[in-house]
This record gives C-alpha cells, sequence and structure tokens, in this order.
C-alpha cells in the first residue's frame, strides 16, 4: 500500500505544481485568443510574486497579496496594451523588453525593501480539506485537500471555458483574434477587446506568479518563476488555445515538475535534466503531431490599424 | 516627388537610427530615476556612482568592455536573423550550446598548439549553436512550426542538457560541484590590458558584426535575406528559396550566439557549469534591436548594456542599489525604443 | 420609389489621405425605397465616403442627416443604431465561427449587470432557428448551422446581408457586390435588392460597372477623383454618358491593334490538376495552348484557379498532375528561378505583395531576379554602381516617374510602381508572359500604358496569357478567349466583342443560353 500513499503525494504535488501554470496559461489563452501573444508573461508573473509577498509580509494578509499581484501585473499588462494595441508596436519585441523589466524590477523591489529585513517568512496559505470530498480514496487528498488558490486554479478553467464558448463576449473575443476587422465593422472595439483581453491575462498571471512566492514557496527568491512563464506560453500552444486543454496541459507539465523533484528527492540515479526538459521536449513534439490543423487566431500577433 | 523627398529620406534614417534611441535611452533613465526616488535612494548619488561606475576609471571600462563582448558577438547574430524576418528568440540556448561545445574542445585539446586549438574552440562553438539553431529553421520551414516557440523551448533543452553534462560525462574529476574542470591553461583568451579581464574575445566582438554588416548588405546572400525579410512572397515570386534564406538565417544567428558561448568560458569563465549566462541570449535581442538591427550598430549598444551592467554593481557596491535596476532600464530602453518607432510610423503615414 | 422622404443627405463631406483627397466637398442624397449607385473607376472615393457613412473613417469636414436628423457616427456600432448595414467588398464574416454566431456577433450586450440573461448564449439552436426565420422572411437561402468557411462566395454574401437584416436596416450599403459573382447570382442578387427597395428599404450600391448602374438603379451618383461629376436619373441616361462622366473623356472600349500573327505553341499545358490543402481540385485537368505572338485571355470571375493557374506556371505551387511544357521545355518540377530562367515572366496579380519589396530602393527592384548575377553581383559582392546604372536605362524606357532609383518602391504611385514589374519582366525578353490583372487598381493612363506594352510584347513573337476578372479587358487584348471556371476551361472563342454574351454564360458555368443570363439585362 506503500506506492498509493506515494501515487497521492506525486499527485497532490502534480496539482499545487500545475496551479500557477494554470492561472497564468489561462489568461495567456485570452489575450491570444483576442490576437495579441504575450510573451513577457516571465516577467508578469515576477511582478505578481514580488507585489504579493511584500503587501502580504506587511499587510500580514495573504489575501491582501494576492489581489495585489494582479492588479499591479494588470498595471503592467496595460502600459503593454499601450505599446502594442494602440501604438501597434511588434508583441514579440515588447514582451521580450516586459521580461527584463519584470525581473529587474521585481529584483530591485525585493533588495531595496528587503535586503536588510532578517526574518523574512510569511505565515503560509493553508490547507483547506473540502468535506466529505476530502474522503475520496487518492483523488480526495489530490483534489480536495488542497489551499484555496488551487481550487481557484481548478474551477478558473471551466469557468473560462464557459464564458469563452457560451456568452456573446466570449463570441467576440474568438472573433476579434480571428477577423478583428468584421469584428470593427459588428459594431465593436478591436482596441477595446484586446486591452480587456490583455488586461485579464496580465492580472491573471500575477496571480499565477502570486501563488509561487505566497502559496507555494512563502517567500521571494530573485527570479523565482524560474521560466514558468515560457511554459505557460508553451502551453497555451500544447492546450490548442482553450482553457480546457490549457489545465489539462498544465496538469501534465505540473506531474513532471513533482515527478522530477521526487526523483532528485529519492535520489534516484537518473538524470532528472532529462525529466526537466521533458515538457519542453513534449511541447515540440505536440505540435508536430498536430501541426496543420493548428488552432492558432488568425490575427495573432498582428497589429490593428483602423484605417480602411 | 523631387530630391528634396530623398534628403527627407535620409533625415529619417537619422533620427529613426540615433535620434530615437538616445531618446529612449533618456526615457528610461527618466523612470528609473523615478524608480530610485520611490524607493526612497537618492537619485543623483545613484546615477553619479553609475557613471563613474563605467568612466570611474580605465578598469571599469575594460570590465565593461568584457561584458560587452557576448552581448555584441549574440546581438549581431541576432541582427541577421530579425533582418531576416525569422524571430530567433533562442540565442540563450544557442549561447549555452556554443559554452558547451567550447568547454569540450578546451578540456580535450590542450595538447595541440593554440593557433589551432582555440580557432577549433570557436568553430565547434558555433557549429553547435548554428546546429541547435538550425533546428528551429528546419521546423519552422518543414513542418511549420513557429519559431517563437520553438526557439524558447530549445533554450530549456540546452540548458537542461548542459545540467545534465556538468553532473554526469563532464563533471570534474573530484565530482563535487555540478561543474567542468578548468580548460587547459594554454587555451585561455589573453588579456588585452594588464590589470583588466578585458580579453581577445572583444576584438572578435569588432570584427564580427563588420562581416555581418558585409554579409548582410553587400552580399547576394544579404540582399536575398533582406528580400525575404520585408516580403517573403515577393522573394519566392522573384525565384529566392525563402526557405533556404530561414534556415540560413537563424543558422548563422546561432553561430554567432555559440561563438559567444564559446568565448565567454575560454576568455572569463575558464570552466562549464550549470547557470552560465544571466541571460546574455535575452540581452541580446535588446542589444539588436537598439542597434536597429544594423551589426555594426550592435557595437554600441552592446557596450552601452556592458557598462549599465558594470556600473551597477559598482553602484550597489558604493551606493547600495540593486544592480538588478539595470535588467529594468534595458528592457524600458527597449520598450520606449519601440514605443517611439511607432509613434513616428504613425505621425509619418499622417503627414 | 416615394420620393417625399429623404432616407439620407450627405453634405460637404470631404476626407484627405496625405496629399490625396479622396473625397472633396461631396454630397449625396438617396430617398427611401430607392436603389442609388454610385458609380467611379477604382480609387475615385467611393468606398472611403461610404466608410464615412459607416463610421469606418473620420471625416475632415462634411455633415450626414438620416431622415433630415443630423447623425454623428463615429464608429460602425453608431451606424449599426441608426439602421445603417454595409456589405464589404471582401466579407467581413469570421471563417471558423457559424453562420448563426457571425450574424448575432455584437448584437446583445458582451457584460452587463442588468441584462446578464442576455449575455449568455443559452441555446445554439434556438439562435439558429431565429437566423434562419430572419434569412427565410427575406427569401435568403442559407444554413445557419454551417460554419462559414465551407460556405461558396455567393452564400457568404447572403450572410453578408442576413447580418444586416437581423440588426434592423433601413439603409444598406453594398461594395462592389458583383465582384465575385457569377451572372447567375448577379441575377439573383438583383431580383432580391429589387424586393428589398419595395419594402422600403433604401439601398446603395458602389460599382464600376455601367451595365449593373442601368440594370438595377433608380438614380445614380458619378465620382471621379473624389468629387461628384454628376447625378443622373437612370432611365434618363445610357452607358456612354456615364462611361463619359465617369473617366472624364469619351472612352474607348477598344484598343487598337493589328490582327496576330500566331506561330508555333510556345506554352502548353496538358491536363494539369492543382489540388487545394482541403483537397479540393482548384484546378481539374486543365487544358490550354498559347502560340508565341498571340494573346491568350482567361476570362472568368474571380476564385475560379485563375491564381492556381499563374503560379503552377511559375513554380510557385506544385500540380498534382499534368504538364506544363514552354519551348519545349518541362516546368513542373522546377523552381521559381529555373522557370524565369527558361524565358517565362510572370506579372503577378498583386504587385505589392507578390511583384515587388517596397521597402526595398527601386533598383534592387529592377534586379530582383538576377542580383546574384554578372554584372550585379562579381567576386561574390554586390555591385551597386551597376545595379544602378541598370536601373536608370530602366527607369528611363519605361517611364517611371522618380527622382531617383534609390527611393524605395513605396513612394510610387501604384501605376509607376507596374511600371517596375514590367521593365524587370519585359527586359529580359521573355518567350512566355504570364499577366495575372495587369491593370487592377490602376488609373486610365497606366491601363492604356500597360495594353501597350502587352501587345508590344506580343508583336514581338512573345506567348502572352492574359488572366483577368475584367471582362473588358480581355475582349479588348486578346486575340482567343478562353472561359475558366472551377478550374476547368469550359469554352473558347475568337477573341471578338460579339462574344460577350457567350463568354458572360459560360463565367457562370452555363452552356446555353436558355438558362440564365436574360434577367439582369
Amino acid at each position: 500500500m506503500e506506492w498509493i500513499v506515494g501515487l497521492q503525494a506525486l499527485l497532490q504535488a502534480t496539482v499545487r505544481m500545475a496551479a500557477p501554470l494554470t492561472f497564468t496559461a489561462v489568461g495567456e489563452t485570452y489575450g491570444e485568443r483576442a490576437g495579441v501573444i504575450n510573451i513577457g508573461l516571465e516577467g508578469l508573473m515576477l511582478i505578481g510574486a514580488v507585489t504579493a509577498y511584500a503587501v502580504a509580509f506587511a499587510s500580514g494578509s495573504i489575501w491582501l497579496g494576492v489581489l495585489a499581484a494582479g492588479l499591479a501585473a494588470m498595471v503592467f499588462g496595460v502600459l503593454f496594451g499601450v505599446v502594442t494595441i494602440t501604438l501597434g508596436a511588434n508583441q514579440i519585441v515588447t514582451g521580450a523588453a516586459l521580461n527584463l523589466v519584470g525581473l529587474g524590477l521585481s529584483s530591485f523591489i525585493y533588495r531595496a525593501f528587503f535586503g536588510t529585513v532578517t526574518d523574512r517568512a510569511i505565515q503560509p496559505l493553508e490547507t483547506v480539506k473540502t468535506p466529505l470530498l476530502s474522503q475520496i480514496p487518492v483523488l480526495g487528498p489530490v483534489l480536495f485537500e488542497q489551499n484555496l488558490l488551487v481550487y481557484a486554479a481548478l474551477l478558473l478553467a471551466p469557468l473560462a471555458a464557459w464564458v469563452l464558448n457560451r456568452t456573446m463576449l466570449g463570441l467576440a473575443i474568438r472573433s476579434v483574434g480571428e477577423h478583428p476587422k468584421a469584428t470593427a465593422t459588428a459594431g465593436l472595439s478591436v482596441i477595446g477587446l484586446r486591452y480587456g483581453a490583455v488586461a485579464f491575462g496580465a492580472l491573471l498571471a500575477g496571480v499565477g506568479g502570486a501563488y509561487l512566492s505566497v502559496a507555494y514557496a512563502n517567500q521571494f527568491v530573485e527570479n523565482m518563476v524560474a521560466g514558468r512563464g515560457f511554459i505557460a506560453l508553451a502551453i497555451v500552444v500544447f492546450g490548442r488555445w482553450s482553457p480546457l486543454g490549457a489545465l489539462w496541459a498544465s496538469l501534465l507539465f505540473g506531474f513532471t515538475f513533482a515527478l522530477q523533484l521526487r526523483l532528485q528527492a529519492a535520489n534516484i540515479q537518473i538524470a532528472y535534466q532529462f525529466l526537466q526538459i521533458l515538457p519542453y521536449v513534449a511541447t515540440i513534439v505536440a505540435m508536430i503531431l498536430l501541426r496543420g490543423q493548428s488552432a492558432q487566431p488568425k490575427a495573432l500577433g498582428v497589429p490593428y490599424t483602423e484605417r480602411a | 516627388m523631387t530630391t528634396a523627398t530623398l534628403s527627407r529620406q535620409t533625415g529619417a534614417a537619422l533620427w529613426r537610427n540615433v535620434a530615437l534611441p538616445i531618446l529612449a535611452i533618456l526615457a528610461a533613465l527618466l523612470v528609473g530615476a523615478l524608480m530610485l526616488t520611490l524607493s526612497g535612494f537618492n537619485v543623483l548619488a545613484a546615477y553619479s556612482a553609475l557613471w563613474s561606475g563605467i568612466f570611474g576609471n580605465a578598469r571599469n571600462l575594460g570590465e565593461a568592455m568584457m561584458r560587452a563582448t557576448p552581448l555584441i558577438l549574440i546581438g549581431a547574430g541576432i541582427a541577421i536573423a530579425f533582418r531576416c524576418g525569422i524571430w530567433n528568440i533562442g540565442a540563450e540556448g544557442q549561447f549555452y550550446m556554443g559554452a558547451a561545445a567550447g568547454a569540450l574542445i578546451g578540456l580535450s585539446a590542450g595538447d595541440l598548439p593554440v593557433w589551432l586549438s582555440i580557432p577549433a574552440a570557436l568553430l565547434f562553438g558555433a557549429l553547435c549553436g548554428g546546429l541547435w539553431a538550425a533546428i528551429a529553421g528546419w521546423l519552422k520551414v518543414r513542418l511549420g512550426l513557429n519559431e517563437v516557440v520553438t526557439t524558447i523551448m530549445l533554450n530549456y533543452i540546452a540548458i537542461g542538457i548542459v545540467g545534465y553534462l556538468v553532473t554526469g560525462p563532464m563533471q570534474e574529476a573530484s565530482r563535487y560541484n555540478p561543474q567542468t574542470d578548468e580548460i587547459a591553461a594554454g587555451m585561455v583568451l589573453p588579456r588585452l590590458l594588464p590589470g583588466m579581464r578585458v580579453h581577445a574575445g572583444f576584438l572578435l566582438a569588432l570584427i564580427l558584426p563588420v562581416l555581418a554588416a558585409i554579409l548582410l548588405f553587400r552580399t547576394p546572400l544579404g540582399f536575398a535575406l533582406r528580400a525575404v525579410g520585408y516580403n517573403p512572397e515577393a522573394a519566392l515570386h522573384a525565384g529566392i528559396n525563402v526557405n533556404r534564406q530561414y534556415v540560413l538565417a537563424i543558422s548563422l544567428s546561432g553561430a554567432a550566439a555559440g561563438i559567444a558561448g564559446a568565448v565567454e568560458v575560454l576568455g572569463v569563465i575558464g570552466r562549464l557549469y550549470e547557470n552560465i549566462s544571466p541571460g546574455y541570449g535575452f540581452t541580446g535581442i535588446a542589444v539588436s534591436l537598439l542597434a536597429a538591427n544594423h551589426p555594426v550598430g550592435t557595437i554600441f549598444s552592446g557596450l552601452l548594456f556592458g557598462a549599465l551592467t558594470t556600473g551597477a554593481e559598482l553602484m550597489q557596491l558604493t551606493a547600495k542599489i540593486p544592480s538588478a535596476m539595470t535588467f529594468s532600464l534595458q528592457g524600458l530602453i527597449i520598450a520606449f525604443l519601440v514605443s517611439f518607432r511607432a509613434m513616428q510610423g504613425r505621425v509619418w503615414r499622417r503627414g | 420609389m416615394s420620393e417625399q422622404t429623404l432616407r439620407l443627405r450627405l453634405a460637404g463631406i470631404s476626407k484627405h489621405f496625405g496629399a490625396v483627397h479622396a473625397n472633396n466637398n461631396i454630397a449625396l442624397e438617396v430617398a427611401a425605397g430607392e436603389i442609388h449607385c454610385l458609380l467611379g473607376e477604382n480609387g475615385a472615393g467611393k468606398s472611403t465616403l461610404m466608410n464615412i457613412l459607416y463610421g469606418l473613417v473620420r471625416p475632415d469636414a462634411g455633415e450626414i442627416f438620416l431622415d433630415d436628423k443630423p447623425a454623428a457616427i463615429h464608429s460602425p456600432y453608431q451606424a449599426i443604431e441608426l439602421g445603417i448595414g454595409m456589405v464589404h467588398q471582401h466579407f467581413m464574416l469570421v471563417p471558423t465561427l457559424t453562420v448563426a454566431e457571425n450574424v448575432i456577433l455584437a448584437t446583445r450586450p458582451l457584460f452587463s449587470l442588468r441584462r446578464l440573461r442576455e449575455t449568455v448564449i443559452r441555446d445554439r439552436r434556438a439562435i439558429e432557428r431565429q437566423v434562419g426565420e430572419v434569412a427565410q422572411r427575406y427569401g435568403l437561402k442559407i444554413d445557419p448551422a454551417a460554419r462559414v468557411s465551407s460556405l461558396s462566395v455567393g452564400e457568404q454574401q447572403r450572410v453578408e446581408i442576413v447580418k444586416a437584416l437581423y440588426r434592423g436596416v433601413n439603409l444598406l450599403i453594398l461594395d462592389e457586390p458583383t465582384a465575385v459573382l457569377t451572372p447567375q447570382e448577379t441575377a439573383d442578387l438583383f431580383q432580391t435588392l429589387r424586393s428589398f427597395a419595395a419594402g422600403g428599404l433604401s439601398i446603395i450600391l458602389i460599382t464600376h460597372k455601367l451595365h449593373e448602374v442601368m440594370a438595377i438603379s433608380d438614380r445614380v451618383t458619378v465620382l471621379r477623383d473624389g468629387r461628384v461629376v454628376g447625378r443622373r436619373i437612370t432611365r434618363e441616361t445610357d452607358m456612354h454618358e456615364l462611361a463619359g462622366l465617369m473617366v472624364g473623356r469619351d472612352v474607348r472600349l477598344t484598343v487598337d491593334k493589328t490582327p496576330a500573327r500566331p506561330g508555333a505553341p510556345a506554352l502548353v499545358i496538358d491536363r494539369l490538376t492543382v489540388v487545394g490543402g482541403d483537397g479540393r481540385r482548384l484546378l481539374d485537368n486543365l487544358s490550354l495552348q498559347v502560340a508565341a505572338g498571340e494573346i491568350l485571355g482567361v476570362a472568368g470571375v474571380d476564385g475560379n484557379g485563375q491564381r492556381e493557374l499563374a503560379l503552377a506556371i511559375t513554380g510557385v505551387i506544385r500540380p498534382a498532375s499534368g504538364a506544363i511544357i514552354a519551348n519545349g521545355q518541362a516546368l513542373v518540377g522546377r523552381t521559381p528561378r529555373q522557370i524565369a530562367d527558361a524565358g517565362v515572366r510572370h506579372i503577378p496579380e498583386d504587385r505589392q505583395h507578390m511583384g515587388l519589396i517596397l521597402e526595398f530602393p527601386i533598383a534592387d527592384n529592377f534586379v530582383l531576379k538576377a542580383f546574384d548575377r554578372a554584372p550585379y553581383t562579381a567576386h561574390g559582392l554586390l555591385q551597386p554602381a551597376a545595379i544602378t546604372a541598370y536601373a536608370q536605362t530602366l527607369i528611363e524606357r519605361f517611364d517611371v516617374r522618380t527622382p531617383s532609383p534609390a527611393l524605395p518602391a513605396a513612394n510610387l504611385s501604384g501605376g509607376n510602381q507596374q511600371k517596375v514589374v514590367l521593365g524587370r519582366e519585359l527586359d529580359s525578353q521573355p518567350r512566355v508572359l504570364v499577366a495575372a490583372q495587369p491593370t487592377r487598381g490602376l488609373d486610365v493612363g497606366a491601363t492604356e500604358y500597360v495594353h501597350k506594352a502587352l501587345l508590344a510584347q506580343r508583336d514581338a513573337g512573345a506567348a502572352i496569357l492574359l488572366i483577368s476578372t475584367e471582362l473588358e479587358e480581355v475582349l479588348a487584348l486578346s486575340d482567343r478567349i478562353v472561359v475558366i471556371y472551377e478550374g476547368r476551361i469550359v469554352g473558347e472563342v475568337p477573341g471578338d466583342r460579339a462574344n460577350a454574351q457567350k463568354i458572360g454564360l459560360m463565367m457562370a458555368g452555363v452552356q446555353t443560353a436558355s438558362q440564365a443570363g436574360g434577367e439582369y439585362k
């Protein structure tokens, strides 16, 4: 029976590792469905992580920290929007710049304000057992014995999918990434929809970053996002631009992370780096297998100019 | 249309490639000042520390040149890829592959004469970096995969491979740290000036961009690359093999990043370890963009970014200001630059 | 047509782009239940005017009155609210969505707490039924559940019309609606529009085709160079008067040309089949021959395989089967470069995207197919002096209006850009020339220039395949005419005007005169 306990712990860790990816990737899915690719997720997550940590440390409230993280990242998302949507600058380049800004700013803030603080610990986000459901063998602890942010991530994906597929707003977002001009002539604001989607995506990236500092590591470490922003970008592709696809892909990536840490901890003599690169190889393989039937929005990365 | 149109064209180019970058740098410094003020630092003290960190003494300048070397090499390569319209975000991984290749030769070719072993290390670095980049090029032209995503994935795969090498087959004899042994003493690149860490690799960083510029603007290959970059469909109709140009451009770009990796191992670090690059590959993108994707321009933008890094380190020592600020400044410079260019484009169209 | 109520009045509308006055002090009146044609050549300012009315473009000056009330229209949203609908020349439909989704897009609030239930799409079937009912009420046949990407162009146009009707429209603008339709589909559309007008709907039809004005409109306003140059009641005017107004002088509908003296076949296409990404046969066993010294015109409605024909000959796309032989050399399997070297040259249908690199200097565009050869490249390096010198001679020979060969091609007018393409393609004395839509978007002067250049090339012994959707152009230039329909050649006629009617029927895929065509004359 020991292996069941082991498997349960592994899957529990999988879900914990997947949550920040889910937040960020679902948000980016919205942005990309609206036609804007933001490769600056890494920077946004770092901004979220440091903001959440700083606010939680100062106020003592983790939830205030998470809220502040979302808002701070959203501000940077809007600035990204000003450059790419209003001014029509290249989205890849601007995203790369955003990564540098986020990396520098998060470390700067942390060192400037916590350089001299000795006790930097914050209260960890506690685990909340769902009554009854957490009693289910294996699946119970995996899905229903987690912190509230994990629950939020698990609920977010289906909710985001429903909004995208079953509401007028979702219809508008799906249109604007495929054929912005058609969307404009139908009487909608391309600029407004794109700002909204990008700001929403940034907000979720901020929450994803906040998760890392206040719900996972309980501290801030420089460059602690460690490539997860780029992984989220891969997850969007892997999940074929659907929020539920993003959830599954996040769980898959989370599983490889969890397995990798287990193997390292168990000191099993297998090169854990190969596990480390597995998600990236898997993404490329998936792209190869799914090529040709790509669900990529037609207008992705193309600035919209109103001149008719 | 008159000849006035022509001189307006040159004026526009000058404005775009010289004045706007300077404005972007000033705007970034202004935002940096705001950042410092809000964090309770003295802006004047900070920037004067930054300034003297760069120009305070000759040693600092030498340090800046050393820092600039990988940035210039990577930036000049990225300029080739971007001119061809292929988005190589994978210079970081290509740098790692080049570094691994340089270390491999550096560890094993110590018995060869230096005139053979050092070029061999650099060439092998170029080869490995170039081939690594070619994967993304091949995936783009054969299977239609977006190179932005694949190059980002390949970055992490390369970093993982280097991690494996330095904990496995290439790990130091003592098997203590995740790193290799030091490379053969004879293969360490000679220092250019006494007491400074700037090494012979910097000369390469002056030569390679010039060669890249000649390639781009004076050879038929460069003509074809630029044609594809501006308009791949028209290039295809004109009989240019578009796919070949994409693969060539990203491979050349990767080769330059590979050389940068090998140079860093031979010139500065002397061995290979896990996180050998502090994001050079990403900063290299900024270096190329600031230079308007002109290889020769990357010498200047690379030196600027190198100087910012050394200056900020000394700023941290003397004024206690976190050096991480440089990343923000670099990011802001690019953000302002693309914004200014986009704004200028709008004014131009309207005018 | 009831004259008492004025549905739309435009007064003093002006708009300039850069130095170009797209609209200059334009006035327009449309009554309720009227079909009003806006006639003008390409670039006369018709589309700009309608985009202003639809809120897509902001005018520099002028006023809009709807039902005698001043209207401020700053966005399509406001235009729709005011009952204006527009069917764009390039359909504004999202191909990945269904017909019903396209129709209901933006017809209900995206987010509203008070009207929360309206923001949710609860029952797709119910919405599809609703859209289907609207379509049926106006006699338009469409399947609301179909994905737009699977529809024919005619069906897509009906979706566009339903989209406008669903939003409640009392002024419908159609921008060049017949450009992609067969004569039969055009007849159906006109029938529909007449019934709409009878029901009180006002319709503005943008066109440059004279017979359409005569066939459908009550009144016509003619634009030239951004100004109104004439207003007529349709039954009081004729095609010649309108043509004169449109181009500013009496038009010659024919081009001076001598009879062709065709030689041996220079281009032979044998059972050529091209299959698209979705498995559809874009070219289906197509065969044709062009002799040296003759112009073979390929007439047809846009989208029937013309593009694939040109691209297969020039090696840009690879056919699934069949042979292409030019001057005895098989071309299939060769690269575009090798085909150009074999003396097969191409004037592509879209010079800005396929023919030129706009950011490159004019000089570099002249050597786009020869830059890596002597004398433009020597010792592995480009020779700017040789390139510039060559460009200078072509600039003079082809009368390109530019102060310098160093200027980017983007700075040239459309006509001069086309001269750069002509210069590059004709200077090598090609034996086969594929000219696709060679005068699209050009003014009258530039069109004449291109036509003369093509005829001169013919007389010099080239075999010319002229692919054009402008039937007038095909009729004026061709020595023989074939008609392409759904990837096949459906008929051949000698190149004289008497066959226009016959060609029109074949373009519609109709072989005999009994089934269609009568309606829209």
